[in-house]
C-alpha cells in the first residue's frame, strides 16, 4: 500500500481500538461498525464497478433474520450463525443478480429495488421473523464454543477485527486483476465487452460478494442487538446506505467508513432530539451531495491532497 | 354461485376494489412514464408529488375552504408549479452526468418532502370527506359500492386516454417525442427545448397530483402514502416498459385485477404478486410488455 | 482572516461535525444522584392519542404529587418514541440503561415494542412495568421477574367484551385482526372465550399494522356471512375498520364488536357511530368522584379526558416512587419485592396487587357507549354495566404458562 492511505488506515484502527477506552458507547461503536461493513461492500459494487442496487437492504436483512434464527431457535453458536445468514444473503444476492443483470444503469437499479420489496413482504409474512415484533431475544453466545460474547467490549474487538478484515479484503479485491476488469466494466462497458470480457458474469460475481458482505454486516448486527426486524430490510435502509457511501466518498476506501460514522452518529444524535426532522435532514444531506458534494468527504480530501501536491 | 369455489361476490367485489387501486396505478405510472420517456429522469419523488397534491386538497378545504372539485384544477396546479421550480433549479444540472444521480436527487427531495409533512401533522393521517355529489353507495347485489370509488375509476381513465392523446396525436405531443430523441435538432428548428422539458416535469407533477386529490377520500391523506405507493408504481413501469405511456395505463389497471384476484384466492401474496410477475416479465421479455429496447 | 468556502473545507467542516455527533452521540454518561422515571411509546403514530404525550403528562403528574424528590433525590421523567418499532424501543431501552441510568422504564403502546424491553429490562435486572401493550403474554408465556404488567390485558378484554357480545346473541364470529403479536393475542384469547360461551369463529382476517385501506379484509369478512366482526386492533386502526364499515354497508348485515377501544377512539368516531358498543376497559374517567377528580385535572393541562392507559402510567409510576420511598432506595430488585408486596390504593385502582407472575391484579369494567341523547358533557361517554372482580378477570393459575407463578 501506499504511504498515506497506509498512514490514514492506521490512524482509523488505532482510534477504532482506543474507542472503548475513552467512554463511547460500545453498542453504538458496533453498530456504527456494522454500517461501516455494509456500505463498504455496497461501495464494492457502486464506487467500484458503477452498479447502483437500490435495495441492498434486502441482502442485510435476510443475513439478520437467518442468523437471528440460527442463534436463537437452531441453537447454533455465533460465528456459524454468522457464517449461515451470510451465505444466505449471498445467495438471494445470486438469484436477485440473475434476473437484474438483464437490464443496466437506471433499470438495474429500479429492479433491485422492486426485487428487494417483494423479499421484504415475504418476510413480513413469514411466521419465524416474527413479521412487526421482529425476531427477539437472539443470544450472544460463545464463540466457537469457547469466547463468551457477553460482555459488550469483548464482542466490540470481536466485530472490529472482522471490519478490519472486510476492509482489507475490499482493497484486496479491487487491486486484483479482477478489480481492474470491474473497472474497465465502470468506466466503459461496451469497450470491456469489445475486448471479450463476459461482463454479466463479471458483475454477477461482484453483485454476489457485495450482497454476501453487506449480509455479514446484517448477520453480525443481530449478534451485537439481540434481534432482527423489518427496519433491517426497508427500502429506507436501502436509500441510508447510498447516502453513506455517496457523502463519505464513492470508490474511495474509507468514505463509506466514514459516511456510516457520519449518518448512524447523526441519527443517534437527532432522533431523540428533532423528531421526523431527521428524515428531512437526511433527505437535505443527498440532495446537497448530488447537487454540489459528489466526491464526498474523503473523495474532496484526496482531490486536495492531489491539489496540494501538484503546487508542490 | 361459486368460482373455484369463492361465492361470486366475493369474487367481484375484490376485482372492483382492484380496479379501483389500479386506476391509481396507471395513473402514477403515466405521470412516472411521460416524465421518463420524455424527460430519461427516474422521478422517485413522485410519491411525493402525490401526497403533497392530496394534502394541498385538505389544507385547501380546511383554511380556505376551496373544494373537492376546485382542488382537482387548484391541487395540479400547485404541485405542477412545484415541479417546475425543482426542474429549473436542481434537475437541469444533472442531466449531462449520469441518470442515476436525478434518481438520487430525487429519491432526497422524497425524503425532505415525506419529513417535512410528518412533523408537520404526524403519521395518523387527516380525514377527507367524499364531496357531497359522490357520497352514499350503491347496492350492486353482489356488493355495497361506495359511488365515489366508481367515480374514481372513470376519472382515472379519463385523465389517462386524454393524457395519452395528448402525448401520441397532437402535435405538442410530436414536439416533446422529438425534444426527447434528438433535443439539438428540434431546438435548431427553433423550438424551445428546455421549456418544453421544464413544463413536461410540471405536468407529470400534476398528473401525480390529481391522483393524490382523487385518492384522499379513499385513504387516509398520511405523508407516507406516496413511499407506500411508489416502489409497486415503479414495478408496473417496468412490466409495462419504461417509456410506453399506453403500456403504463393498461399495466397499471392490469395488475390492480391480478391484486384484486390473489386478494381472493391466496391473500397473504397480494402485496408481493406485482413484483412476482415483474420478475418473471423481465426473465421472458427484458424491456417489458410493451416496451421499446432504448 | 477570510473564509474560503470551498469544498473541502466543506468536507472538513462536516466530517468534523459528524465526529462530534457522532462522540457526543456515543458518550456515555452515568447519574447516580437522580432517580429516573422513563416512558417508550408511540408519540405520533396510530396509538398516539392513547397513551403518547398525555402519558409523559400523566407520569408528570405522579413526580408532583409526590414532590418531585424523594429524600433529596430529584426525579426526573424520560420519554422516547419508539416509532412503533421494536427494534427502536428494545434499542432506546438498552441505552437508557446503560448509559442514563434509568431506573424505571415504563412500556407504552404496542405489544411487540414491550416483549421487547421486557427482554432487554430482565437481562439488565431493571424493573419495567408494561402499562399500554395488552398482550397477555407478558405475564404468560414471556413472564420474567423484572416485568410488572399494570393496566389491562388481551385476557381481561376477551372476558369482558367477548362473553357480553356472545350473551347479547353474537354466536358467529369473523376477526379482523392487526398483524402483530397484540392482534394474534387478542384473537387468540377472545376465541378461547367465544368457544367456551358456546360461540363459534367462522374465520379471521389479518391486517397489516397502520393500515391505509380496509375495503378488501372488510369485504372479505362480509362474505363470510358471520353475524359479529370481532375488530382484533386498536387506534387508528379501529377508527378507520369501522368508518369503512360504515362506508361499505357491512353494518347492515354484521354487529361491530370493538375488542380493545379507548375513549380517545370514541371521541374522534362520535357517539352517534359507536353507541351501543361493549368495551372492556381498565379505569374510566367519569366512574366516581376521585376519578373524575383526577381527570379533570389532567383536562386542565391537555385539554382532553385522559385514557386509562395514561391513568396507568399515573398509577405506575406513582407506586413505584412510593416503594422507592417506602424502602429508602433505588435498587431495582429490593422495589420490585416491594412493588409485589404493597396494595395498589390510588385513583387507578382499589385493592389491587402485584401477584406472582408480574399481573397487577384489580376490576375490570365492561362497558356500553352512551347515545347521544344521554351524554351529559363532553367525555361523557359511557355507562358501566358491570364490574368484574379482579379474581375473575385476569389469566387463571391453572392456565398460566408462567415458570414463576406455580
Amino acid at each position: 500500500m501506499r504511504a498515506a492511505p497506509a498512514l490514514g488506515f492506521t490512524v482509523m484502527v488505532a482510534a477504532l481500538i482506543a474507542a472503548p477506552f475513552i467512554g463511547l458507547y460500545p453498542i453504538f461503536m458496533m453498530k456504527a461498525l456494522c454500517f461501516a461493513i455494509f456500505a463498504c461492500a455496497f461501495n464494492l459494487l457502486l464506487g467500484f464497478t458503477g452498479l447502483l442496487s437500490f435495495g441492498h437492504a434486502a441482502y442485510l436483512g435476510a443475513a439478520a433474520y437467518g442468523t437471528g434464527w440460527l442463534v436463537r431457535t437452531a441453537g447454533l453458536s455465533p460465528e456459524l450463525g454468522v457464517l449461515g445468514g451470510t451465505l444466505l444473503a449471498a445467495t438471494i444476492g445470486g438469484l436477485v443478480g440473475l434476473i437484474a443483470i438483464r437490464r443496466q444503469g437506471i433499470y438495474f437499479a429500479m429492479i433491485t429495488l422492486a426485487m428487494a420489496q417483494m423479499i421484504y413482504f415475504v418476510w413480513l409474512q413469514a411466521p419465524f421473523t416474527g413479521g412487526e415484533d421482529g425476531l427477539q431475544g437472539v443470544p450472544r453466545g460463545k464463540l466457537f464454543g469457547l469466547l463468551s460474547l457477553a460482555n459488550d467490549t469483548v464482542l466490540y474487538f470481536v466485530i472490529l477485527a472482522i471490519f478490519i478484515a472486510v476492509y482489507l479484503f475490499v482493497i484486496r479485491i479491487v487491486h486484483s486483476p479482477y478489480g481492474q476488469i470491474l473497472k474497465a466494466i465502470r468506466e466503459n462497458e461496451p469497450r470491456a465487452i469489445s475486448l471479450g470480457y463476459e461482463v454479466d458474469r463479471y458483475k454477477l460475481l461482484a453483485f454476489v460478494l457485495s450482497t454476501g458482505l453487506a449480509g455479514l454486516a446484517g448477520s453480525l448486527k443481530t449478534i451485537v442487538l439481540g434481534f432482527a426486524t423489518l427496519s433491517d430490510a426497508h427500502w429506507s435502509l436501502s436509500g441510508e446506505v447510498v447516502l453513506m457511501t455517496l457523502l463519505g466518498g464513492m470508490g474511495t476506501f474509507a468514505g463509506p467508513v466514514v459516511g456510516a460514522f457520519a449518518i448512524v452518529g447523526l441519527q443517534n444524535f437527532l432522533a431523540d432530539r428533532v423528531g421526523s426532522w431527521v428524515t428531512v435532514i437526511i433527505g437535505a444531506i443527498f440532495v446537497f451531495c448530488v447537487v454540489a458534494f459528489r466526491r464526498g468527504i474523503v473523495g474532496e480530501f484526496i482531490a486536495w491532497r492531489q491539489r496540494a501536491g501538484q503546487k508542490a | 354461485m361459486d368460482i373455484f369455489g369463492i361465492p361470486l361476490q366475493a369474487f367481484l367485489g375484490q376485482l372492483l376494489l382492484g380496479l379501483v387501486n389500479g386506476s391509481f396505478y396507471a395513473m402514477l405510472s403515466l405521470g412516472l412514464a411521460v416524465i421518463f420517456g420524455l424527460l430519461g429522469i427516474v422521478n422517485f419523488a413522485h410519491g411525493a408529488l402525490y401526497m403533497i397534491g392530496a394534502y394541498v386538497a385538505w389544507i385547501g378545504l380546511e383554511f380556505f375552504g376551496i373544494n373537492y372539485w376546485l382542488a382537482l384544477i387548484v391541487s395540479p396546479l400547485v404541485v405542477g408549479a412545484l415541479g417546475v421550480v425543482v426542474e429549473r433549479t436542481l434537475l437541469k444540472p444533472l442531466y449531462k452526468l449520469d441518470p442515476l444521480y436525478g434518481l438520487l436527487l430525487t429519491f432526497g427531495l422524497a425524503l425532505i418532502a415525506e419529513g417535512l409533512f410528518r412533523e408537520q401533522f404526524g403519521v395518523s393521517g387527516q380525514q377527507y370527506n367524499v364531496p357531497e355529489l359522490l357520497q352514499g353507495a350503491t347496492d350492486l347485489g353482489f356488493m355495497i359500492l361506495p359511488n365515489y370509488r366508481a367515480w374514481v375509476v372513470f376519472a382515472s381513465l379519463v385523465v389517462c386516454l386524454s393524457t395519452w392523446f395528448v402525448i401520441e396525436k397532437t402535435r405538442l405531443g410530436s414536439y416533446l417525442r422529438a425534444g426527447t430523441e434528438n433535443p439539438a435538432l428540434v431546438q435548431a428548428f427553433g423550438i424551445n427545448v428546455p421549456l418544453m422539458v421544464m413544463l413536461t416535469y410540471g405536468a407529470g407533477a400534476g398528473l401525480a397530483a390529481i391522483a393524490g386529490v382523487l385518492a384522499a377520500p379513499v385513504i387516509q391523506v398520511t405523508p407516507l402514502m406516496g413511499s407506500n405507493l411508489i416502489i409497486v408504481v415503479f414495478a408496473v413501469v417496468v412490466i409495462g416498459g419504461m417509456g410506453s405511456i399506453l403500456g403504463s395505463i393498461i399495466t397499471g389497471l392490469s395488475l390492480g385485477l391480478v391484486e384484486g384476484l390473489t386478494k381472493v384466492f391466496y391473500p397473504e401474496a397480494s402485496s408481493i404478486v406485482v413484483f412476482v410477475i415483474m420478475a418473471i416479465v423481465l426473465i421472458v421479455r427484458p424491456a417489458g410488455l410493451f416496451g421499446k429496447e432504448k | 482572516m477570510i473564509f474560503k468556502f470551498n469544498k473541502l473545507s466543506a468536507a472538513c467542516a462536516i466530517a468534523a461535525t459528524t465526529l462530534m455527533g457522532a462522540v457526543g452521540a456515543a458518550q456515555a454518561q452515568f447519574s447516580g444522584d437522580v432517580i429516573k422515571v422513563g416512558l417508550i411509546t408511540d408519540m405520533s403514530g396510530l396509538y398516539a392519542d392513547i397513551d403518547g404525550p398525555g402519558g409523559v403528562e400523566a407520569i408528570r403528574m405522579a413526580v408532583a404529587d409526590l414532590g418531585g424528590a424523594i429524600a433529596g433525590k430529584k426525579i426526573e421523567v424520560l420519554y422516547a418514541d419508539h416509532q412503533n418499532k421494536a427494534d427502536v424501543a428494545a434499542a432506546k431501552a438498552r441505552e437508557w440503561f446503560d448509559t442514563q441510568g434509568v431506573d424505571l422504564l415504563i412500556g407504552g403502546s404496542n405489544s411487540g415494542t414491550s416483549l421487547a424491553m421486557a427482554k432487554v429490562a430482565e437481562e439488565k435486572k431493571k424493573v419495567f412495568i408494561s402499562v399500554g401493550a395488552a398482550t397477555s403474554a407478558l405475564t404468560n408465556e414471556q413472564c420474567n421477574p423484572y416485568t410488572i404488567h399494570w393496566a389491562y390485558d388481551t385476557v381481561a378484554l376477551a372476558k369482558g367484551t367477548g362473553n357480553a357480545v356472545v350473551k347479547a346473541g353474537g354466536k358467529n364470529w369473523y376477526f379482523l385482526t392487526a398483524d402483530y403479536a397484540f392482534g394474534a393475542a387478542l384473537q387468540n384469547d377472545t376465541t378461547t372465550v367465544v368457544k367456551a360461551a358456546g360461540g363459534n369463529v367462522v374465520g379471521s382476517v389479518k391486517h397489516p399494522l397502520s393500515a391505509s385501506d380496509f375495503s378488501s379484509f372488510l369485504l372479505q369478512a362480509q362474505s363470510s356471512k358471520a353475524d359479529i366482526l370481532g375488530l382484533a386492533n386498536a387506534g387508528g386502526d379501529t377508527i378507520n375498520s369501522i368508518k369503512a364499515a360504515a362506508e361499505f354497508g357491512i353494518t347492515k348485515t354484521m354487529k361491530l364488536a370493538g375488542l380493545l377501544v379507548f375513549i380517545s377512539d370514541i371521541h374522534a368516531l362520535g357517539l352517534k357511530t359507536t353507541q351501543g358498543m361493549y368495551l372492556t376497559d381498565s379505569w374510566y374517567w367519569n366512574r366516581d368522584a376521585e376519578t373524575r377528580a383526577w381527570g379533570r385535572k389532567y383536562f386542565e393541562k391537555m385539554k382532553r379526558m385522559p385514557t386509562s392507559v395514561q391513568a396507568g402510567d399515573y398509577s405506575a409510576a406513582y407506586n413505584y416512587l412510593q416503594a422507592v420511598k417506602a424502602i429508602g432506595t433505588d435498587d431495582a430488585d429490593k422495589t420490585l419485592a416491594q412493588l409485589k408486596k404493597a396494595k395498589v390504593n390510588d385513583i387507578f385502582a382499589k385493592g389491587g396487587f402485584v401477584r406472582g407472575d408480574g399481573r397487577m391484579v384489580h376490576d375490570m369494567y365492561l362497558m356500553q357507549v352512551k347515545s347521544p341523547d344521554k351524554s351529559t358533557e363532553p367525555w361523557d361517554y359511557y355507562n358501566v354495566v358491570q364490574t368484574i372482580k379482579g379474581e375473575d378477570a385476569w389469566t387463571t393459575k391453572a392456565d398460566s404458562k408462567c415458570a414463576l407463578w406455580k
